[in-house]
């Protein structure tokens, strides 16, 4: 952006194919690290499918419990790649330039992920296809489409695929130059995934236009995916989960934790990469100012919620509200509530810090922390106070099966990132060229003013 | 037909030669150019052409709304079970797979549309070089015989090409 040094089309190519040519130690050291803890995942859901749901600490009444919120939590995260690249793209925000690739990358993999928990819940991933898929011709039995249950896997699908057709449009340029830089079977591969991509005139201006209307069309699906996996909840009878203003609320949320989790994303790859020059502390100032909108906006529709559920004098949704924040859930709720908005916003409201990139990345962990919190705490004391009889109520601690999923989920979504690091270049490296087509300088009496000119 | 590539290493370099293939008699939909970047439009006075791009997502919306439609009222339909007394075809659930079903034909079709218009894949072996990538500007010359080819040449090699290939 207006920080932007000036570089030469050949060190853009040398700094941003770098994760793909060379392989540094860390990136050993960080593989086997994550495929360990990816392991230990695939050994909890191997129990878990040869056990059954008995090896989580699932029972009567609380049935939904760490896949579900990490289902929740992992889908928020995946709004990421659609805010900071879609709405971006569209409002012609200059900033986006650097962070577009990693967003919609962590896109597709958290949601990837978020699904894979849902498979899991089910405790019999077979069966998953013919409860949400419309296949089972034999016998003419069909999902019943009045199910939200039957809703999400048709957003998450347009969602899916929809973010990895955005990613795929935007990475041909990149995959030619790929090819042109290297040699042997890997020109090969990329000259195959490019589809033999020359850089007309006429390409160009198609793919412009076609980051345009994917990003038109995808902003909808965004809105819709998580208003579909808060109506899970919301079109439920049950007390705390029977509220209206759950979309809206659901979407926020997920905004707030995608685009804090893409902080630290940043970070680690403008460390690992030694990108320096392109993600700059101007990006971290932009989506901290961003952020401050988001978390309040999140602030003011959790006030909502609790204050219709402790006013609307409807008995359980009050007793609900009240478990809620009566300990040991009153510690979670507050700790939830400083690491969403009393810690951070705070903190981002000043560009000192804004810019201070260490100090992001930890408000963008708190956050995470928080939104986690969040999702536990709409599920599990929700689900302890279904019934109005005492005698239905029940309690819920997770199993060292779900604790050890929940680990290999953050694991997996680091894993595949750190893969696809390794063979696609993380930064647009078209769209970085492009940027320095457009910069130019003005003076302006004694000043010399960097500015980006648009059509 | 031959063809004839001339390497630039700035774009005002190549739009000068795109100027003086005008002058030589070659039109604006005779010659490519070939950036590693996008430029404006119209920056080499280049013609690239009307496209049909927006037609696609069109197309693949009313596709998907066809297909969420037969999905949702077909299944449901084909099985008719009453369940607390809800009409077998409840617009609303109806509509929110309908819409992503529409949703999903327009993305689908929006990226067949791009390839489909940039004329993608090519499986030509046309005249292109690697250093594009590196920030040069390639200008291909489309020429109809031998005679046109030795001009598109001359005129890019006047015009301050790096290099220039015929094929």
């Amino acid at each position: 952006m207006h920080e932007r040094p000036r570089l030469t089309p050949i060190q853009i190519n040398r700094d941003l194919l770098r994760s793909v040519l060379e392989t540094p130690l860390v990136f050993y050291v960080l593989l086997l690290l994550l495929m360990g803890l990816v392991g230990g995942g695939v050994v909890a859901a191997t129990l878990l499918v040869t056990y059954g749901l008995g090896v989580t600490g699932l029972n009567h009444p609380v049935f939904w419990g760490f896949f579900i919120i990490n289902f929740v939590f992992w889908v928020g995260i995946s709004h990421a790649g659609t805010m900071i690249s879609a709405i971006l793209r569209l409002s012609a925000a200059e900033w986006r330039r650097p962070v577009v690739r990693a967003a919609e990358v962590m896109t597709v993999f958290s949601l990837l992920t978020a699904a894979l928990f849902v498979v899991l819940h089910t405790g019999r991933p077979w069966r998953t296809l013919y409860w949400a898929f419309p296949y089972d011709f034999v016998r003419g039995i069909w999902p019943d489409v009045r199910s939200p249950l039957v809703w999400d896997p048709s957003a998450i699908f347009t969602y899916l695929t929809g973010s990895i057709l955005f990613v795929y449009a935007a990475l041909i340029p990149d995959l030619a130059l790929a090819r042109d830089q290297t040699t042997g079977w890997r020109r090969m591969v990329y000259g195959a995934l490019c589809l033999g991509w020359r850089g007309n005139a006429r390409q160009w201006k198609l793919l412009n236009a076609t980051g345009l209307l994917l990003s038109a069309l995808i902003l909808p699906v965004f809105v819709s995916v998580h208003s579909i996996v808060s109506w899970d909840f919301g079109m439920s009878l049950v007390p705390g989960w029977h509220v209206h203003i759950f979309a809206p609320y659901f979407v926020v949320g997920a905004v707030l934790s995608g685009v804090a989790a893409v902080i630290a994303l940043m970070a680690v790859m403008r460390s690992l990469f030694r990108l320096h020059d392109y993600i700059r502390p101007e990006h971290f100032d932009m989506i901290g100012r961003l952020l401050i909108v988001v978390a309040l906006a999140w602030a003011y529709f959790y006030f909502i919620d609790v204050v219709f559920a402790l006013l609307s004098n409807e008995e359980a949704e009050y007793q609900v509200m009240k478990l809620r924040l009566s300990p040991p859930y009153l510690y979670l709720f507050l700790l939830m509530i400083t690491c969403n908005v009393f810690l951070p916003v705070p903190i981002w409201m000043f560009r000192k810090f804004r810019r201070n990139i260490g100090l992001m990345v930890w408000t963008a962990i708190v956050v995470n922390i928080g939104m986690w919190l969040e999702r536990f705490l709409i599920i599990i004391p929700t689900l302890q106070r279904r019934h109005p009889d005492a005698f239905a109520w029940g309690d819920y601690s997770a199993s060292l099966v779900e604790i050890t999923l929940v680990i290999f989920s953050f694991a997996n979504v680091a894993l595949l990132l750190l893969l696809f690091s390794k063979i696609f270049p993380v930064i647009p490296i078209w769209e970085e060229k492009e940027g320095h087509i457009w910069k130019r300088e003005f003076r302006i009496g004694k000043l010399r003013l960097p500015a980006i000119v648009r059509e | 037909m031959p063809s004839v590539l001339g390497l630039f290493q700035t774009a005002d370099t190549a739009a000068a030669a795109a100027d003086r293939l005008q002058a030589s008699g070659f039109g604006p939909t005779d010659y490519e150019v070939l950036t590693g970047a996008p430029y404006p439009e119209g920056a080499f006075g280049e013609d690239s052409g009307d496209h049909r791009l927006f037609i696609f997502p069109l197309g693949g919306a009313m596709i998907g709304f066809a297909v969420g439609l037969m999905v949702t009222a077909g299944t449901q339909l084909s099985y008719p079970l009453i369940t607390a007394g809800k009409p077998i075809l409840g617009i609303p659930p109806m509509f929110i797979i309908i819409y992503e079903g529409t949703m999903l034909g327009a993305l689908i079709f929006t990226i067949m549309g791009v390839i489909f218009e940039s004329r993608l894949p090519n499986l030509t072996n046309d005249l292109y070089d690697a250093r594009i990538t590196e920030g040069y500007v390639g200008l291909v010359v489309r020429c109809e015989d031998d005679a046109q080819a030795d001009t598109a040449q001359t005129t890019l090699t006047e015009a301050g090409a790096e290099e220039v290939k015929q094929q």
